[in-house]
């Protein structure tokens, strides 16, 4: 493949060999997200001068004859709640607009020592909260398969990037199916990893319990290659393992015969759009001829996800959004006295949907709720955890769509908070039981968006994810096309 | 609105717990919103979850430890940057507590 098609392993390979220069390499996509920002708005920052000192840095490096790194000369997108040293990081929010980490997130340390350059920082519902990249503070991102389709959210800018040919591959995040559904939407994979995998250090927080730094490209074999630079233990997150990290892109490689994928059937026959189901079935049964065993699971308690989780990860919320007081960092709107600066500040700061979601968190966990809402909620978390372990007695993978539609129209469900949050009922389960579970393409509707496929598995089973959806990429021969009209 | 999951009088509480200001019409709006989501969330009242213990942490595992030795935190001057005010290497803040001498 050329320009900008070339995959990030290809990119690195020529670098490496000298047969391109990683700086021209930077250049010529730079060029191309500058020329395509305007349209698509998935950039708030384009990182020129970083982007091309990383880029000498690796030409230098390759030019000394010294080691590079498994990503070194692949240009890569960051999502803007990842701090990055110097770099402001406003999470699409007024309340951060301003503000220039004084440190790096574990994944963009780990990202700078691979060799990767960042070229810039993404798109995202203010906070990563929604479902369509229309929360941002600094506007709508397209859909590059259709400009006026919601791209997905909340890590939709870095979706559209990749997808888009602006970068090969970049980093979201995911709480409730972040990584997942962009990346259904616009045509790419992603892998939300298992809670824990991957360091949360300067992942700006959002549900604690749930956040993950996940892995997105155009191919599944970029993405194994990109979680396999972020993951790993950082005594800087308590919540992250020392368990060993995998080799997740020779996992690729894996033969799946014999694989048993898990088949929620009441969920795939409950499908409104035709489109999807059919897809998934497509997909379900080439699997099946290579060699896959088909079993029926259930996971009854799944109907509850929406539910729990907008409980769960509000009332996180509500407590990690506390610190935006206009004292340390951000916006500071001065009032009368203490209060009314604290009141004023996040007044003018939070947007509506981050204000609805802080709203409903202090709701749950307040004096005479908390049992009723918080607590119930977390016990119904157990009983969709214990599903997925009665379901993993007989199958390797949980195969679900990634979303029961194909992306939806800018527009269509801002004004139902509710509805929204609905259209997350496949992603949210795994999320809760904090499994990994990766979003591949898997087909096309009959107006050419994308619909993706969701393979979930047990912790720390992100090889046979990639196995797996490889095999799938393979079967569904998606890979290549590109959304039209971006030349 | 004697069936309303919230009242406006709760809206107006819990923003002032979450020390958010909403005008008038935010907050109606915020209240009808509200109740839609927890009318649908009423949904779990038809579980009976009792004996079933909460999970806060989704993937059981022990805190790794690090050693306990001194290192460097990161640089004042770059992180003060960062405040709306500061003042002698502190951040500025408004008066927190009158204190009458």
């Amino acid at each position: 493949m050329s320009f900008p098609w070339q995959s990030g392993i290809e990119i690195r390979r020529d670098v490496k060999s000298g047969a391109a220069s990683a700086v021209e390499v930077t250049r010529a996509y730079l060029d191309r997200a500058e020329t395509l920002n305007p349209k698509l708005a998935c950039f708030l920052t384009i990182d020129h001068e970083g982007a091309l000192a990383a880029a000498a840095q690796v030409d230098r490096a390759r030019d000394a004859g010294e080691a590079l790194g498994p990503l070194a000369g692949v240009p890569v997108a960051v999502k803007d709640n990842l701090c990055t040293r110097g770099v402001r990081t406003t999470c699409a929010s007024k309340i951060l607009g301003d503000y220039v980490p004084p440190y790096d997130a574990h994944v963009v340390e780990a990202l700078r020592a691979s060799g990767a350059v960042i070229v810039g920082k993404t798109n995202l519902d203010e906070f990563a909260m929604g479902s369509s990249n229309e929360n941002s503070a600094f506007g709508n991102v397209a859909n590059p398969w259709a400009l006026d389709r919601a791209p997905g959210g909340s890590s939709g800018g870095s979706a559209c990037a990749t997808a888009a040919g602006l970068v090969p591959m970049a980093l979201g995040s995911d709480t409730g199916g972040s990584v997942r559904q962009p990346a259904a939407f616009c045509g790419i994979t992603a892998i939300k990893p298992t809670y824990g995998r991957v360091s949360r250090y300067g992942l700006v927080a959002f549900a604690s319990s749930l956040d993950q730094v996940g892995p997105m490209a155009r191919s599944v074999r970029e993405t194994a290659a990109l979680l396999e630079v972020i993951a790993g233990h950082d005594r800087r997150d308590a919540t992250s393992t020392d368990r060993e990290t995998g080799t997740y892109l020779a996992a690729c490689d894996r033969d799946v015969k014999g694989l048993r994928v898990g088949v929620v059937r009441d969920l795939l026959d409950g499908l409104q759009d035709d489109d999807v189901r059919r897809a998934v079935e497509r997909t379900l049964a080439v699997l099946e001829k290579g060699g896959a065993t088909l079993v029926d699971v259930a996971l009854p308690h799944a109907e509850h996800a929406v539910s729990v989780y907008y409980l769960i990860a509000t009332a996180e919320a509500s407590s990690n959004l506390a610190r935006f007081d206009g004292m340390r960092y951000g916006l500071r709107v001065p009032g009368a006295d203490l209060n009314e600066t604290y009141t004023h500040t996040r007044a003018r700061g939070f947007g509506p949907e981050v204000r609805r979601r802080i709203m409903l968190g202090t709701y749950a966990l307040s004096a005479g709720y908390y049992d009723a809402f918080y607590l119930k909620a977390q016990r119904v978390r157990t009983l969709i955890r214990r599903d997925y372990d009665t379901a993993f007695e007989r199958c390797d993978v949980v195969c679900t769509p990634t979303t029961p539609t194909p992306a939806f129209a800018l527009g269509e469900k801002t004004s139902d908070p509710l509805e929204m949050y609905l259209a997350d009922i496949f992603t949210l389960p795994p999320s809760l039981a904090g499994l990994p579970a990766i979003s591949t393409p898997c087909g096309k509707s009959s107006d050419g968006l994308p619909i993706g496929l969701q393979l979930v598995a047990a912790p720390f089973e992100e090889e046979l994810l990639c196995a797996a959806a490889q095999t799938v990429e393979d079967a569904c021969g998606l890979v290549d096309e590109r959304p039209p009209g971006l030349g | 609105m004697a069936d309303a999951k919230i009242t406006l009088e709760q809206v107006l509480h819990v923003a002032k717990l979450a020390r958010l200001k909403l005008s008038d019409d935010e907050a109606t709006e915020m209240q009808q919103q509200l109740d839609a989501i927890l009318g649908y969330m009423a949904g779990l009242d038809a579980l009976d979850v009792t004996d079933v213990p909460p999970t806060f942490h989704s993937i059981p595992m022990d805190a790794p430890l690090r050693p306990d030795v001194p290192e460097r935190c990161s640089d004042r001057a770059e992180t003060l940057a960062q405040a709306p005010e500061s003042e002698g290497g502190g951040y500025a803040v408004p008066v927190v507590l009158e204190v009458d001498s």
